[in-house]
């Protein structure tokens, strides 16, 4: 399966005695996009957070590309070709925006301090400014290219529409969809279902820490109101693609 | 006149010297978030390698016996953290009670292998010369001390500030979590820092020898200037080290001249005032 991007077996994740994730089981082909949904509270982050490193699952096994890291630290699985564009953007905010890409480079491929600023030219306008004073939509598109220049071969982006102005969610939209053009596997996590609904190749719903709903897209649409039922929404309008 | 003078070189001699020693120490309180009491010791355990380098090899010079000291205990540092230190992240207490301990341990350590007296630590002839400037005498050794000390704030200067891996230390300080998460191994970034800090306190050791000699109690003596350095300049700023040092070097000096009851009241008092007013410290941006 040299074309699988990730696969979650079975994960189980604690945060201290409390029990977060129940037997989580998914997986991403290589090149397509993962959308990650969910209310409030339901495991998403925590999802992310357990393929990263940052929270180690107790139990179960993650493999990207093929690759066991379960039992890796966050630094080897970034060095696996994992990018993480985290909730709440988590600009390192005491360097400048140029500092916040050049820490982040790493590995061989198209992405490089140039072609990051190309795809984000506001950033090239900021880049001695600290990553601290920028809006929150240049925020987003900073952690977007902070995670690409680490050449990722599996990209995780967790709320990137979070507290956004809708042009703006519009804008990372766009981008998104253009990384996928370009082949990259992406798990998109998003309270926004309709952007992600959009953008999604295959849905997978999270339920207080279990996995309650797992389909490609077109199944996923023509299941309207199961998954309106699980995300606790009454109607999710159907999205133009 | 003269007093002046030369009190005001040896204030600027010994905040260069508190630069040397206060620089590791805040950058490994604001990078690791551990307040290293071992710090005190590996000054004096560098003046204690130096003056042992220089004695049993009186050629070596100063300065390479302040390199070769620095690197013996950038490399104990460097065993303290991996060793230890790494297995009480996330407890604070532990770190300080393992901290003093160990340099209890170096202290103990020093007094069995020099015994009690001050072993001096020679400079060469041409340092231990005074200049003769305008009818003036100006100790020599106190001014290149005060060099190395400035020479000592750039070249961190430049390392934090304006480079990548610098920008990598900066990115762990901000947020260590989401810096491993792209991948900067800020675990090895942790250890090369506290080899530096120990490594700079190691050599700024040596080089305090042929003021204050190698005695015992030096470390004990020196740590609370450091601490009272950090927190006046603000924890983890380089530049609040080199300010607060300066204030330091000359409050000491000058209190212990002119008023020698009241030294260590002129000395804690701007501290309290700035813990009081100021908690962050001069330059800090985190609290004390």
């Amino acid at each position: 399966m040299a074309t699988e991007a990730l696969r979650a077996d079975r994960l189980n994740a604690y945060y201290g005695a409390s029990h977060v994730l129940h037997d989580i089981s998914f997986a991403l082909a290589d090149g397509q996009l993962l959308a990650l949904l969910g209310r409030n509270g339901a495991g998403k982050s925590t999802c992310i957070s357990s393929i990263i490193g940052l929270l180690p699952p107790r139990g179960g096994k993650i493999s990207v590309f093929g690759q066991d890291v379960t039992a890796m630290p966050p630094e080897a699985i970034a060095r696996v070709g994992v990018g993480l564009v985290p909730q709440g953007r988590r600009m390192f905010g005491s360097l400048t925006v140029r500092e916040n890409l050049v820490v982040a480079r790493k590995g061989s491929g198209q992405w490089s301090l140039a072609s990051v600023l190309k795809l984000f030219p506001r950033l090239g306008e900021r880049q001695r400014q600290l990553a601290g004073s920028l809006s929150g939509g240049e925020q987003q598109m900073l952690a977007i290219g902070r995670a690409l220049m680490g050449n990722p071969r599996l990209l995780l982006l967790d709320e990137p529409s979070e507290g956004l102005a809708p042009m703006i969610v519009a804008e990372v939209g766009r981008i998104i969809a253009e990384l996928r053009r370009q082949g990259l596997a992406i798990v998109l996590v998003e309270q926004n279902a309709d952007l992600a609904m959009s953008l999604a190749d295959r849905v997978v719903i999270l339920n207080t820490g279990r996995c309650v709903f797992d389909a490609d897209i077109d199944t996923a649409r023509a299941r309207m109101e199961e998954l309106s039922h699980h995300l606790g929404v009454f109607k999710v309008a159907e999205p133009a693609r | 006149m003269q007093f002046w003078i030369v009190q005001t070189l040896n204030s600027l001699a010994l905040g260069g010297l508190l630069f040397l020693l206060a620089s590791g120490f805040s950058l490994i309180f604001g990078l690791m978030r551990i307040a290293n009491l071992t710090h005190g010791a590996f000054f004096m355990l560098g003046a204690y390698l130096g003056a042992s380098l220089l004695r049993y090899d009186h050629d070596l010079g100063l300065w390479v016996s302040a390199l070769l000291a620095g690197l013996a205990v950038a490399a104990l540092g460097g065993l303290l953290e991996r060793f230890v230190l790494r297995r009480l992240s996330r407890n604070p207490l532990g770190q300080v009670l393992v901290t003093l301990g160990v340099s209890f341990i170096i202290a103990d350590a020093c007094l069995m292998a020099f015994g009690g007296d001050p072993i001096p630590v020679p400079t060469s002839r041409a340092l231990a010369r005074p200049m003769f400037v305008a009818g003036f005498v100006f100790p020599t050794y106190r001014l290149v001390v005060l060099g190395v000390a400035i020479l000592s704030a750039l070249a961190l200067h430049i390392l934090l500030d304006r480079t990548r891996i610098g920008a990598m230390i900066r990115a762990g300080v901000d947020d260590p979590a989401m810096a491993r998460a792209i991948g900067i191994p800020v675990s090895r970034l942790f250890t090369l820092t506290f080899c530096l800090g120990a490594g700079i306190a190691g050599a700024g050791g040596v080089l305090a020898g042929p003021i204050f000699s190698a005695y015992p109690g030096m470390d004990a003596d020196m740590l609370p200037l450091a601490l009272i350095v950090v927190i006046l300049g603000g924890v983890g700023s380089l530049m609040g080290a080199f300010v607060g040092s300066f204030i330091i070097g000359f409050i000491y000096t000058f209190g212990i001249a002119l008023v020698p009851d009241l030294a260590y009241v002129i000395l804690f008092l701007p501290m309290i005032i700035v813990i009081a007013l100021r908690p962050r410290g001069l330059f800090g941006r985190l609290a004390a």
